[in-house]
Parts: C-alpha cells; sequence; structure tokens
C-alpha cells in the first residue's frame, strides 16, 4: 500500500509522451516557418500571458477581469527600464518581474475579500485604474502616442532583436519554456495542490491548516509576475509600448484562451493562445473589417456545442490526464 | 488537565442567542458527547470552537492556552480539527491527494511549492496508512466526487485524522452512512490514541452511549446537563426534553 501509494503520488506528475511531444512543435515551427516569427513571437507571449492567468483562475479559483493590468504593467515597465535605465534585456525582464511581483503583491489585498462577482468588478477597476494612470502620466508613459524611442540591447551580449523578429521568438519561447516548468512545479507541490483544495471547498481547506489568504496572495503575486514577464517579453521585442497593453480586451482575450483551452492542466493556455491567434490572424486576413465577428461567432458555437460534447471527437485536455482518463476518441 | 475549555461562550445572530453562557471543560482523552434535540446550538458551538463563527462573548482554552482571537487555521495548527455533518471534501482531487495534503499541512510542509506532493516519505507513509485503515486505499486515485457517498462519508473523517489532531470534534460522523457500513467508521474512532480528545455530536444513541464517557446536554442553546452516560440517562429532566420516554437506559 505504501509503495503503491509513492507510486500514485509519483505518477501525477511525470512527464507524458504527449506533453514532450507538443514541446517539440514549437521548435519545429522555428524550422517550418521562418517567414513568420513575428506571429510565432506573439502566440508564445500570449501563451504565456494566459498560463499565468490559468494559475489563478484554474488552480486557485479566483477569477479576474483585469489581468492585462500586470501584463501593461510588465510591458511599460521593461521598456522603461531599457530606455532609462540600462538596454540588458534580461536584466529588464528581472527588474520587470521584481516589479510585478511587487504590484501582484500589493493587489493582493483586494481579491481575497468578497466573492466571485465581487472580485470580477475589483479586478475589473484595478485593470481601469492602471489603464488611466498610465494614460494620465504622458510625461513617463508617453500617453495616448506611446512609448517611442526605446532602444533593446542584445541577448547575453550577442543576439540582436532583428527585423524578422527570429531572436525576439527564441527568446519568448525559452522564457515561456522555464516559467511553464516553474508552473508545472509548483502546482505538483503541495502549495499548489492547497490552492486546488482552496477552489474546490475554501470551508474545509481553512480546516486542514492551509492559511488561505496567505496562499491566494502568494499565487495571485506569482501570476503577476509571470504576466509582467509576458509584458516584458511583447515591448523588448517590438521596442514599444503602447496603452493598447493595458486595454481591457488583453484581460477579456486571456479569458476567451482558457475557454478554448480549458482551465487548470496547464496546456490550456499556451494550446488556446495558438489557437486563438491563428484565427485572429486568418480572419483578419480574410475579413479585415469583421474578423471579431467571426471570433466571436466561433466561440459562440464552441459554447454552444459544449465542451463535453466536443471531448467526444478529440480531448486534448485529456491526453495528459492520469488512469483511465486517457481514452481518446470514443462514441 | 483540561484539554479543551469554554468560558462563558455567547453568540447571537441578531436577536436570537444561538448560544448562551456555554462553560465546557473536556479533560485530555476523553471521549465526551454533545446530545441535544435539534436547532440545540450543537453545530453552531462546533463553528464557534473552531473559528468559523465570530463569538458575541466568551472565551476558549486549548490545552490551557487562549485561542479566542486565532484563525481557524491557526486552531487547526494547534491541534484542534473537526469534521462536518455535511461533507466537506475537496471534489477534484482524490483521497490520496486530500489526504497527502492534510497530513502535509499537519507537518508543516503545505507551503512549500518546489518538491512534490508526497515527496517527503513522513507523509506518503502517513497518508497509506490513514487511507488504508478507512478502506480507500482501493479508490485512492478516483476523484472524490466519482466516489460513493459512504466512502465519501469516511474520507471526511480520514482527512480530519490527517491533521494529526490532539481535540477532534466530530459533527455527526456517521449522517447519513447505512447501517452496514458505519462499523468502519466507528471501529476508527475506537481506535483512536488514548490521548487524542473526542467530541462527538450524535443523535445515534446507541452510538453515544457506546463511544462516549461523558456526555453534555444542550438545549436552545445552553447546557442543560452533563454526567455519565448512566447519570444522563436516568435523568428525568433529560429524559423529558431530549429522550423521550424510556427508550433507553
Amino acid at each position: 500500500m505504501k509503495a503503491s501509494a509513492r507510486a500514485a503520488l509519483q505518477a501525477a506528475s511525470r512527464w507524458r509522451a504527449l506533453e514532450f511531444a507538443f514541446w517539440l512543435v514549437p521548435v519545429a515551427a522555428y524550422f517550418l516557418f521562418p517567414r513568420h516569427y513575428l506571429l510565432l513571437n506573439e502566440m508564445a507571449i500570449f501563451a504565456l500571458f494566459a498560463l499565468s492567468l490559468d494559475l489563478i483562475l484554474g488552480y486557485a479559483g479566483i477569477i479576474s477581469l483585469g489581468h492585462a493590468a500586470f501584463f501593461g504593467f510588465g510591458a511599460y515597465a521593461a521598456a522603461l527600464f531599457a530606455k532609462h535605465i540600462h538596454p540588458d534585456p534580461l536584466l529588464g525582464l528581472a527588474a520587470t518581474a521584481a516589479g510585478a511581483a511587487l504590484f501582484g503583491l500589493v493587489s493582493s489585498v483586494l481579491i481575497l475579500r468578497g466573492t466571485d462577482l465581487t472580485r470580477l468588478m475589483v479586478t475589473l477597476g484595478i485593470a481601469l485604474i492602471t489603464y488611466e494612470v498610465a494614460a494620465k502620466m504622458a510625461w513617463l508613459t508617453g500617453g495616448t502616442d506611446g512609448l517611442q524611442g526605446v532602444a533593446v540591447g542584445p541577448i547575453l551580449g550577442r543576439f540582436e532583436f532583428d527585423m524578422s523578429g527570429r531572436t525576439a521568438y527564441l527568446y519568448s519561447l525559452a522564457t515561456l519554456f522555464v516559467l511553464f516548468l516553474v508552473a508545472r512545479r509548483v502546482v505538483h507541490s503541495p502549495f499548489g495542490m492547497g490552492l486546488k483544495a482552496i477552489r474546490d471547498n475554501r470551508l474545509r481547506a481553512a480546516a486542514i491548516g492551509i492559511p488561505v489568504n496567505r496562499r491566494l496572495a502568494a499565487v495571485n503575486t506569482l501570476a503577476a509576475t509571470m504576466a509582467g514577464m509576458a509584458g516584458a517579453l511583447l515591448s523588448q521585442s517590438t521596442s514599444f509600448a503602447s496603452l493598447d497593453v493595458l486595454a481591457f480586451h488583453r484581460s477579456a482575450e486571456a479569458l476567451l484562451v482558457l475557454v478554448i483551452g480549458g482551465t487548470g492542466w496547464l496546456y490550456g493556455g499556451p494550446i488556446g493562445a495558438v489557437v486563438f491567434t491563428l484565427l485572429h490572424d486568418r480572419l483578419a486576413a480574410l475579413t479585415p473589417q469583421y474578423w471579431q465577428f467571426w471570433v466571436g461567432a466561433i466561440l459562440a458555437g464552441l459554447v454552444l456545442i459544449g465542451r463535453e460534447r466536443l471531448r467526444l471527437i478529440v480531448r486534448p485536455w485529456r491526453w495528459f490526464a492520469r488512469g483511465d482518463a486517457v481514452r481518446k476518441g470514443g462514441a | 488537565m483540561t484539554a479543551l475549555a469554554t468560558f462563558a461562550l455567547n453568540k447571537r445572530f441578531g436577536g436570537i442567542a444561538a448560544t448562551q453562557d456555554v462553560s465546557l471543560a473536556i479533560a485530555e482523552g476523553a471521549r465526551h458527547a454533545l446530545i441535544g434535540p435539534n436547532g440545540a446550538g450543537k453545530t453552531t458551538l462546533i463553528n464557534l470552537l473552531t473559528g468559523v463563527l465570530p463569538l458575541s462573548g466568551g472565551r476558549i482554552e486549548l490545552q490551557g492556552k487562549d485561542i479566542t482571537a486565532l484563525a481557524p487555521h491557526q486552531r487547526v495548527r494547534r491541534g484542534l480539527v473537526r469534521t462536518f455533518q455535511i461533507n466537506q471534501l475537496f471534489a477534484q482531487l482524490t483521497p490520496l491527494e486530500s489526504v497527502a495534503l492534510a497530513a502535509s499541512e499537519s507537518h508543516r510542509l503545505g507551503a512549500r511549492a518546489w518538491p512534490r506532493l508526497g515527496a517527503s516519505a513522513v507523509v506518503r507513509d502517513e497518508a497509506a496508512d490513514i487511507l488504508e485503515r478507512f478502506r480507500l486505499a482501493d479508490v485512492m486515485s478516483r476523484p472524490t466526487a466519482e466516489l460513493p457517498y459512504g466512502k465519501r462519508r469516511l474520507l471526511e473523517v480520514a482527512i480530519a485524522i490527517a491533521c494529526r489532531p490532539r481535540v477532534l470534534l466530530l459533527d455527526e460522523p456517521v449522517a447519513g452512512v447505512p447501517e452496514g457500513e458505519r462499523r468502519e467508521i466507528l471501529d476508527t474512532l475506537a481506535a483512536l490514541p488514548a490521548d487524542v480528545t473526542v467530541l462527538l455530536i450524535e443523535h445515534d444513541m446507541d452510538l453515544v452511549f457506546s463511544f462516549a464517557s461523558r456526555i453534555s446536554v444542550m438545549v436552545g442553546g445552553a447546557l442543560f446537563a452533563e454526567g455519565t452516560g448512566t447519570e444522563i440517562a436516568a435523568d428525568p429532566r433529560v429524559r423529558a426534553v431530549y429522550l423521550g420516554e424510556g427508550n433507553h437506559g
């Protein structure tokens, strides 16, 4: 029994073959689509942003409509760091991470209280305030014109950000992968299991000795840090930051991405981000004016069909699940 | 020594006094039962003891130390653990994960964010041991939401045991469990270490009289009587308000 308990606990966090296959895809994309590095870079950044939202939504059960606050904060922080302090991108990324962590920690106070509905309002409020502050502080952020004149140095002093987006893609992909590994460790740790316990039953979580508020503040800080780093990747690879990074649609799109990819299994963000970005790109090419209509129609269709029924056709979100859930296809 | 003591506990919901001047002392290692008709305030008392509800007045001591101001999770860390009358489980976790998590928390390893759950051999072995004792080993890797009711009820108690309680508050542990499956829960409760103090809330009088050496009776939010099983069964006032006529003792 002790051996089987041990085996079962180990199996839960073991790497599965399909996970290795998943990570080979972006590497293959590097060789297959050399003319699309900019789009691939966008996908990697979006994947990281959605992954960070999944940590608080999918694991801790905290719904947020204002996650762009951290993304935008990171984008401006990295751009300002490069402009005024030091052009080195890795240094900028580290500094942004520290700043976003602090922002996340402070904002935690606001999400700990209240119900889902109040939290929705509060997170939306945080994002709106951040947007207005950035718009008002034009002397620092450039206001509605955006932050111009950002010069980001080469990575490790050697790899310049080029026009094709090759360096940017590899940089973003590497950052995404490293942070994914961190998230994967965290969700399988006692801390990560405690988050799921809080999500499933907050009352009982406290009744087994979990300090609920402290844990939620910790995961909010982690998610803010990762979202901030995603924002930093964007402004560093485009040498630009504008108010768009703080816009409401970014928060909403991150939620949409998790609707597409599913929450609470880490791959929902990356898969959803790829699907959403491709949809956006293809539809915008077909109908530049009305692509949002089609995105909306497809999402409405997705909801109408329902994930349960889609699961009968293809169940990517269960591919990595343990035990008998690995059965694919079906009726 | 007194494991758990309350001093003039009061709780009012608006104008209603749900708990009135409850002063209770439970000795270390006791098997104490709390009985009373529906609405007597037994579960409210548990909620006050565990900090789920704030007090309107009074004081609580756990093993001689004042815990009145502590948050629920802090009381658990000092060894005051409860089960719930209505199952409070982690639907998407497996029994193994739930019990291992509770064990991790009781060993102060719950905040560790890098090693995997179950990296600690002590936690792992404790979890395996508890799952076996509660006959949950065969379903340990299934999501809790998919378990039959009897198994979920066992898990409700198993999670509390994994917290390594010094004082265990059991709120109707066999409620809704079919006659044939009660044995597993009762056996485990009987096998608890002698130094663990147990306060049992229960309606099943056979269970109360076989399990508890001392019984407190609560009526209308106040303590009404206290004594050994024989004394309580013989007390005419208790019989009048609660036990009915001549069913027991």
